[in-house]
């Protein structure tokens, strides 16, 4: 085991150059390029604000940025559930040609998705300043804490998914129906509050609802997030990557047959 | 793993499932699962081999023999389902070339790609862009992206990556045949000068030619097992025999298909020219030696050959300087046949000491009569100590061979002196110190 760690550190330079393959092609033919990574949740950004204060008038407060603040880390997480599961078939000609720690596959694809939310981050901060709605400094030093939280939780399920879709397709499919779900399932479009109280802990178990109600802790409500309420999200996290490291190192031996 | 082996594997095999028509999704899988027939085929039965450090092999065989998986097991695209392999150090491989160019990104940024799925650091591409680029001979394109350069440029560019990789282990499927002649000779020489650099070279080819010169051994498979293992040039002449036989093989039953055609008197007069055809082969393969290899279409046959001093007596023994005689005798059953007589000295760790034939003497073919003796004299026979090796042949004028003896006798040489080296050179000295010694 330490000595797989030691090699995906070995091939970091591989994971570097494919993030960086993949930010910029991208948007490689098109016209704005690179621009279109924030001009994409600038104008859903746009559309939410439109909806939710004109038409569909929730009562929560500033509600479009409540909705962007949990719609942008859920964004990265159905990527990595649903488009993640693809990522090792995505590549069956490297796989199929050369050797190389086929970790380093879902490892690039989730890197390249968290890359991809920072950087949407820019906007979200760009709007909590512009909107007069404020920014906790305090609180955004635990910002990084809930992005690993997040990234590993991701990490783990995309290792376990890519490596099972490789011996059924139909997985990749099945995914994104489920991400479809898991994302009503989540406090996105509303409160942990609205949910009747005889099911919230049925609802807790959700580990995003936890990871969500975090970033809505530090952003929305400008507070210090409670750890406690992150903890469930911690074991799941390390859970996952344990399963998904050993389901993925068992099943790659094969990989190259089955594709 | 032992000291000083840089690849060790041990009894692997493996099973490949073929499906004839799988489907991959669930719908496909429940509604015909009929289709999902698969073959299992064992392509390696069980093989084992250890490499040096330093130490060049090729691994040949005919098609289908496992030699492609085996390089693709070392290569851990695949795993074995039984037996274990140990690689000790980096390993690069030149399976396919140019797995993971991205055709819009220039030249340069295909290298830093591709080398990074070789597992280098960014500071050791660094430190190899130039050479690679040199190398490659693309300096003017190196900026453009790779959709626009040709199927040889492309290569070129892969080759140049691979093969500067600087692994410990370098692993080459049939690769020699990338650009022009210039620039595989260029490959050549590089290849040579990774192997001198003390990197162990695994190569799968089926030009014998180069294995030859690369490599120090080479390892036979045939049908998922090792049929020979040893000095390259020794198991070459080998598998080529037995391709040759093949091949004859081949021939003789196309003629029996024939002959069922044909009426009953030629079946038996035909069954029985092939049967002393078979008897002859059985009959005149020298026992005295069971490692000849004999190939050839037979119209001209050696009869007998041995070895004989200047007393004319039979002998395995020499000193240097002595006279050798090769003693060949020979009968055909054809009219108006000629053939080129040829001699050929191998020392017994492959080195090619000598050869020549009856052309390249006399400049003519030889007419044959129905049994004949020709013999080739050394008078001073210079080779130093060690276990030699004759092969003798007759070819056609074409080169085409008549009866070929790759290694049919063994003979030894003793000497007076220490000197070293294949053969002594006559040499004299000179000195202010030592007068004339001669």
């Amino acid at each position: 085991m330490i000595s797989k760690i030691k090699e995906i550190y070995e091939y970091r330079e591989m994971i570097a150059s494919m993030i960086r393959r993949d930010l910029r092609g991208r948007y490689k033919a098109s016209v704005l390029g690179f621009l279109w990574t924030f001009l994409n949740p600038l104008f859903q950004l746009f559309i939410y604000t439109m909806v939710f204060s004109v038409i569909m008038r929730a009562n929560i407060e500033d509600f479009y940025i409540y909705l962007f603040i949990g719609l942008v880390p859920w964004n990265f997480f159905s990527a990595s559930l649903a488009g993640g599961a693809s990522c090792v078939v995505a590549q069956e000609n490297l796989i199929k040609k050369i050797y190389f720690p086929r970790l380093v596959l879902p490892i690039t694809y989730v890197t390249s998705a968290l890359v991809n939310m920072l950087l949407t981050f820019i906007i979200i901060f760009v709007v909590l300043i512009f909107s007069g709605h404020g920014i906790n400094v305090l609180a955004l030093c635990f910002l990084p804490i809930v992005f690993f939280i997040e990234y590993v939780l991701a990490l783990g399920i995309c290792m376990l998914t890519s490596a099972l879709t490789v011996y059924f397709r139909d997985l990749e499919y099945i995914l994104n129906i489920l991400a479809m779900a898991w994302m009503y399932l989540s406090p996105i479009m509303y409160t942990t509050e609205m949910v009747p109280e005889n099911l919230r802990s049925i609802f807790k178990l959700n580990p995003l609802t936890a990871i969500i109600e975090a970033y809505h802790e530090i952003l929305y409500y400008k507070m210090i997030p409670q750890i406690s309420t992150l903890g469930s999200a911690i074991i799941w996290g390390i859970v996952f990557l344990i399963v998904g490291v050993f389901t993925f190192e068992k099943l790659q031996k094969n990989f190259v047959e089955e594709l | 793993m032992q000291v000083g082996n840089a690849i060790e594997v041990h009894d692997i095999t493996k099973r490949f499932k073929v499906y004839y028509d799988r489907g991959k999704t669930l719908k496909e899988r429940l509604i015909t699962p009929g289709r999902n027939k698969a073959e299992t085929r064992q392509v390696l039965k069980g093989i084992s081999f250890d490499v040096k450090k330093g130490e060049a092999i090729g691994i040949i065989g005919k098609n289908g023999c496992g030699k492609s998986t085996t390089l693709k097991l070392l290569t851990r695209i695949i795993y074995p389902d039984s037996g274990s392999i140990e690689l000790n150090g980096r390993v690069s491989s030149l399976l396919e070339l140019g797995a993971g160019f991205h055709p819009d990104m220039s030249g340069r940024e295909n290298i830093y790609l591709n080398a990074a799925i070789f597992g280098l650091t960014h500071r050791e591409i660094e430190e190899k862009v130039d050479e690679i680029i040199n190398f490659s001979e693309l300096e003017d394109f190196i900026e453009n992206p790779v959709r626009t350069y040709s199927s040889g440029m492309y290569m070129r560019l892969a080759f140049a990556v691979a093969i500067n990789v600087r692994a410990d282990i370098l692993l080459i499927d049939e690769i020699l045949a990338v650009g022009d002649v210039s620039f595989q000779t260029k490959c050549f020489e590089k290849l040579k000068e990774i192997k001198a650099s003390g990197t162990t070279i695994v190569i799968v080819s089926h030009s014998l030619g180069q294995i030859e010169q690369i490599c120090d051994k080479s390892i036979w498979l045939e049908e998922g097992r090792i049929k020979k293992e040893g000095i390259s040039k020794f198991v070459h002449e080998e598998y080529l025999a037995a391709m040759e036989d093949r091949r004859l093989d081949q021939i003789v039953k196309e003629k029996e298909n024939e002959i069922i055609k044909n009426s009953k008197d030629e079946i038996t007069k035909d069954n029985e020219r092939i049967t002393e055809k078979k008897q002859d082969k059985i009959k005149l393969q020298p026992n005295w030696c069971i490692n000849a290899i004999r190939s050839g279409n037979r119209k001209i046959l050696f009869s007998k050959v041995e070895l004989r001093n200047q007393d004319n007596r039979e002998t395995m023994i020499f000193d240097t300087g002595d006279c050798l005689i090769v003693h060949m005798e020979y009968k055909t059953n054809y009219e108006n046949i000629e053939g080129n007589f040829g001699v050929g000295i191998n020392r017994d760790d492959g080195v090619y000491c000598y050869g020549t034939n009856t052309l390249i003497e006399f400049k003519r073919m030889i007419k044959v009569k129905q049994s004949g003796v020709i013999e080739m004299k050394i008078p001073n026979l210079t080779l130093l100590p060690a276990k030699y090796i004759l092969d003798v042949a007759i070819h056609t004028e074409d080169e085409i061979p008549i009866d070929r003896i790759h290694h049919i006798l063994e003979f030894q040489i003793r000497s007076n002196k220490k000197d070293f080296g294949v053969a002594r050179l006559e040499n004299e000295w000179k000195g202010t110190d030592i007068g004339e010694i001669k």
